[in-house]
């Protein structure tokens, strides 16, 4: 009797259609960057990360529409090279983290463009906002890893003015947007 | 002249009092001034710099007392004190030598956690021994906010007390730490 439940189970399972491949996104291995410049008084870049986050996401090739993402950023752990420059960052004056420890980002639609570039719709939530943001993304590659697993990995950017997001410290004219550079490799389950 | 007596203060004792009050109360004030001050101001870098040098020369200042204290003689207490007077004054002043190491302390922890050298005036750097525990600079930024305005609240205790007995009791105790012998 357990013995053909079992099988009628894995019968059913295995007649399921085969939907997108769910992927953790690899923070354990750091093969994941969110990434983020900002001009400094019009002259230069200045580039910072966050070092913690989290997500995972679902990714069909064939179906690239049906692909989802979510993704966690421990709003913390943010890194210009600079303690005091951080320290100021994760104060009221921007990140506000004592109140707004996370931020994230969750897809809401995928629109397919020419070859592997998509747009990532989504709601970005940062110290406290919610706003709906587009990533311009595009599919690095895919395949086997000489480990056993199979990884598939994502480029995507986007920009947004800091005071939508309720942070209005002024920087200058030339510093008022932030663009965000985000590398995404996941492992498939 | 220089060293103090049984009755009074020598001129190393009031300068080091004198300079330090001055500079506790400078670094206070700039302190809670630069830390709103605008990207664009022409003080934003400077006044920091200029914060973080006088803290670290208040610490070279800190330790010179301290053994100075330790180690030459005491003008005894004013005679007409009551005891409970020395007691409270007494550990008044041994929280504000324990705030100001606190301070420095905590302020030199904010700056050094990346391994950025403290530069005082452009004179010598203090170097970095780098990042101590976690959160760090946020954790010592607390503290550093914190026990500024204990410091403050205790340094205006001191000085009241201070203004109290040379005014009122008309005693000593004021004029002996400006220098004056009895």
């Amino acid at each position: 009797m357990k013995k053909l439940l079992l099988a009628a189970t894995l019968a059913t399972l295995s007649a399921l259609p085969v939907h997108a491949a769910d992927y953790v996104i690899d923070t354990q291995g750091a093969h994941a960057f969110v990434q983020f410049k900002i001009s400094h008084l019009g002259y230069s870049w200045l580039y910072g990360r966050f070092n913690t986050f989290a997500g995972d996401f679902s990714y069909d090739a064939a179906d690239l529409t049906a692909s989802k993402i979510q993704l966690s950023i421990d709003t913390n752990s943010i890194d210009s090279n600079h303690a005091e420059r951080d320290k100021h960052l994760r104060g009221s004056d921007f990140l506000n983290v004592a109140k707004h420890p996370k931020a994230t980002f969750v897809s809401t639609k995928v629109v397919a463009k020419a070859g592997d570039n998509f747009d990532l719709h989504g709601k970005l939530t940062l110290n406290g906002v919610t706003k709906e943001v587009v990533i311009a993304a595009e599919k690095i590659g895919e395949g086997q890893d000489p480990w056993g697993g199979y990884r598939a990995g994502f480029a995507g950017t986007t920009s947004f003015a800091l005071k939508d997001f309720g942070i209005n410290y002024d920087l200058g004219p030339a510093s008022s947007t932030v663009f965000m550079e985000l590398s995404i490799e996941g492992i498939k389950q | 002249m220089l060293k103090n007596s049984q009755h009074h203060y020598g001129l190393i004792s009031v300068l080091l009092h004198w300079l330090m009050a001055f500079m506790v109360i400078g670094l206070f004030n700039l302190g809670v001034w630069m830390v709103d001050l605008t990207y664009y101001s022409k003080w934003y870098r400077i006044a920091p710099d200029w914060h973080k040098s006088v803290g670290m020369l208040l610490a070279v200042l800190w330790c010179i007392r301290l053994l100075w204290r330790l180690f030459s003689q005491q003008p005894k207490s004013i005679a007409s004190h009551r005891a409970w007077q020395r007691l409270l004054s007494g550990i008044v002043q041994a929280y504000l030598y324990l705030a100001m190491a606190l301070m420095v302390l905590s302020g030199y922890l904010i700056s050094t956690e990346d391994g950025r050298a403290i530069s005082v005036f452009g004179w010598f750097d203090v170097p970095s021994l780098g990042a101590l525990f976690n959160h760090q600079a946020d954790i010592a930024g607390l503290v550093h906010e914190y026990v500024a305005y204990s410091l403050i609240a205790f340094a205006s205790i001191h000085g009241l007390a201070a203004l109290k007995h040379h005014v009122i009791d008309k005693d000593q105790t004021l004029s002996r730490m400006l220098g004056r012998k009895p």
